[in-house]
């Protein structure tokens, strides 16, 4: 097993510790090859220092499934791995949602559905409007939390104020009732640029999600066919 | 008329103008007419996004976890209800302060229609559990409520409106003025109410309080002034019985009779000026004292 592989497994370790689980469910592993990809090859981000004013900031939009997240955060060195053990618990910091008041490296508290976009715009218009030019905000949204119109009010902003610093990374695992597709045309449309990959690819997904430019905010659609979470 | 509105435009474009980390999210409400040269001013912080509003207060929240102090505004209803979910997760949930100014009050858009009302903002407001909540009467308190309040690190509603008191007092967040002394009841105004209340009690006995703070709320000054077996007589601008939790508690060690005078709690469906509201409600000096002297008889 190479390291990336090994890597992986301790983290799914991890996230069996917290749920006592082999399986999980979908919202949790369609995100895990993308969330490792961020937090092994793309974000810049210390565990020494999670306040750091220089850090890429990761919104969860969805908020939904964090367990990987959490699996991912321990393993980075961001939350002891005793955390794990009282996942959902009274008593424990590590919810089904996230709080951010208790989880160093949780940017935002989700979970309901359609708030981390505005967020994360927010959030890059700051980084801007403060002279940091270096660090990116990078939100990731479900196929069906894309339902919620609150998302789209972003959708549309995003371009206009010409977020360059700004990435929405869509895990699209097929779970929304009415067809989000084709995300090319349609957040293309309103003048994101769109990269659609294999959100299994991992070195697919480290291209797509490294790209930046100037002015225009990216759209990384992670497709995840049903059946393969 | 829209005095309030201009000083709520004067004093956020100063606080610009002072603070580099005064964020301003607009969402076209009073752009062109008032705020539009700040925004060229500072143009990387004071944004106008266009017609979104649960995208505004999110946006504001986004600036806030970056250590600005985010100020959003639109007219009442669209500031304080429609974005209602952004307001209680993306600040209140999330510890983040901000400032909320929300203009027309309960009925100020009379010939609107009830699209345009929001009497119920404070009430919404106060089930934040962090939400301040101001109601200045006077520009000049807009000025001083806002400069006071915008970086104070809790999520702050400013009401303001075209209503308005023909003076202003020296307000400070969480304190009550006392304005007259009197025997027979305590009537405590709230903002833009303190001008009709004054007009009402003329000639009366009665003790007349001003607050501009729903919340924080001076329980201490109440409970102070009003006497063993008070009467005590709220007027208020936004739907009546809003401030009775605060109003309640602060003497809840002693028996009393209350009255909340305040926009009755059915939608309207009527047009008009804010003043011919007023009247239909009840909030004109007439209606106001007729329901005092119901109360003290």
């Amino acid at each position: 097993m190479d390291t990336t592989t090994d890597a992986l497994a301790r983290v799914r370790a991890l996230m069996a510790r917290a749920t006592g689980d082999e399986k999980h469910e979908e919202s949790s592993t369609s995100t895990l090859d993308a969330l490792w990809v961020l937090y092994d090859r793309v974000l810049h981000v210390d565990p020494a220092r999670p306040a750091d004013p220089d850090r890429d900031r990761f919104i969860l939009s969805k908020g939904h499934g964090p367990v990987a997240l959490y699996a991912i955060l321990v393993a980075k060195g961001f939350i002891p791995e005793a955390a794990l053990d009282t996942f959902m618990e009274h008593g424990g910091t590590l919810g089904s949602h996230p709080d951010r008041t208790l989880v160093p490296g949780v940017e935002a508290s989700t979970g309901s559905l359609g708030h981390g976009l505005a967020l994360a715009v927010g959030v890059a218009l700051a980084l801007r409007a403060g002279g940091r030019r270096e660090p990116r905000a990078i939100c990731l949204v479900g196929d069906a939390e894309m339902n919620e119109g609150s998302n789209w009010e972003p959708v549309l902003i995003a371009p206009h104020r010409r977020l360059g610093n700004l990435t929405m990374l869509v895990i699209d695992n097929h779970s929304s009732t009415p067809d989000m597709s084709p995300w090319a045309e349609r957040l293309g449309g309103f003048g994101w640029d769109v990269y659609e990959v294999d959100g299994h690819d991992r070195a697919a997904l480290e291209v797509a999600l490294r790209r930046r430019h100037e002015h225009t905010p990216v759209a990384v659609v992670a497709d995840i066919p049903p059946g393969e979470w | 008329m829209d005095g309030m509105r201009v000083a709520f435009a004067r004093t956020t474009s100063a606080l610009l103008d002072e603070d580099p980390q005064v964020a301003l999210v607009l969402a076209e409400i009073s752009v062109s007419g008032y705020l539009w040269r700040a925004i060229e001013r500072h143009p990387e912080r004071a944004v106008n996004i266009g017609i979104a509003e649960q995208a505004m207060v999110g946006i504001a929240a986004g600036f806030a976890m970056e250590g600005f102090h985010p100020i959003a505004h639109s007219i009442a209803a669209f500031v304080a209800e429609r974005p209602y979910e952004q307001l209680k997760l993306d600040f209140g949930y999330q510890g983040l302060g901000g400032t909320f100014v929300g203009v027309g009050g309960s009925y100020d858009y009379a010939a609107e229609g009830a699209t345009h009302h929001a009497p119920a903002d404070a009430q919404v407001m106060t089930a934040i559990p962090t939400m301040q909540v101001l109601a200045p009467g006077h520009e000049r308190e807009v000025d001083a409520l806002l400069r006071a309040t915008y970086a104070n690190g809790e999520p702050t509603y400013v009401r303001i409106g075209s209503a308005a008191n023909t003076e202003p007092f020296d307000v400070a967040p969480g304190r009550i003025e006392v304005v007259a002394h009197g025997g027979a009841a305590t009537v405590l105004a709230f903002g833009p109410m303190l001008w009709p209340t004054l007009q009402a009690c003329a000639g009366l006995d009665v003790t007349i309080l001003y607050a501009t703070s729903l919340r924080p709320f001076d329980a201490a000054t109440l409970a102070g002034v009003v006497g063993g077996a008070p009467t005590v007589v709220a007027v208020e601008p936004w739907y009546e019985g809003t401030a009775a939790a605060a109003v309640t508690s602060a003497i809840a060690d002693r028996p009393a009779r209350y009255a909340w005078i305040g926009v009755p709690r059915t939608f309207v469906h009527a047009y008009g000026t804010r003043e011919d509201l007023d009247r239909d409600a009840g909030l004109d000096p007439t209606g106001i004292r007729r329901r005092i002297l119901e109360v003290m008889d």
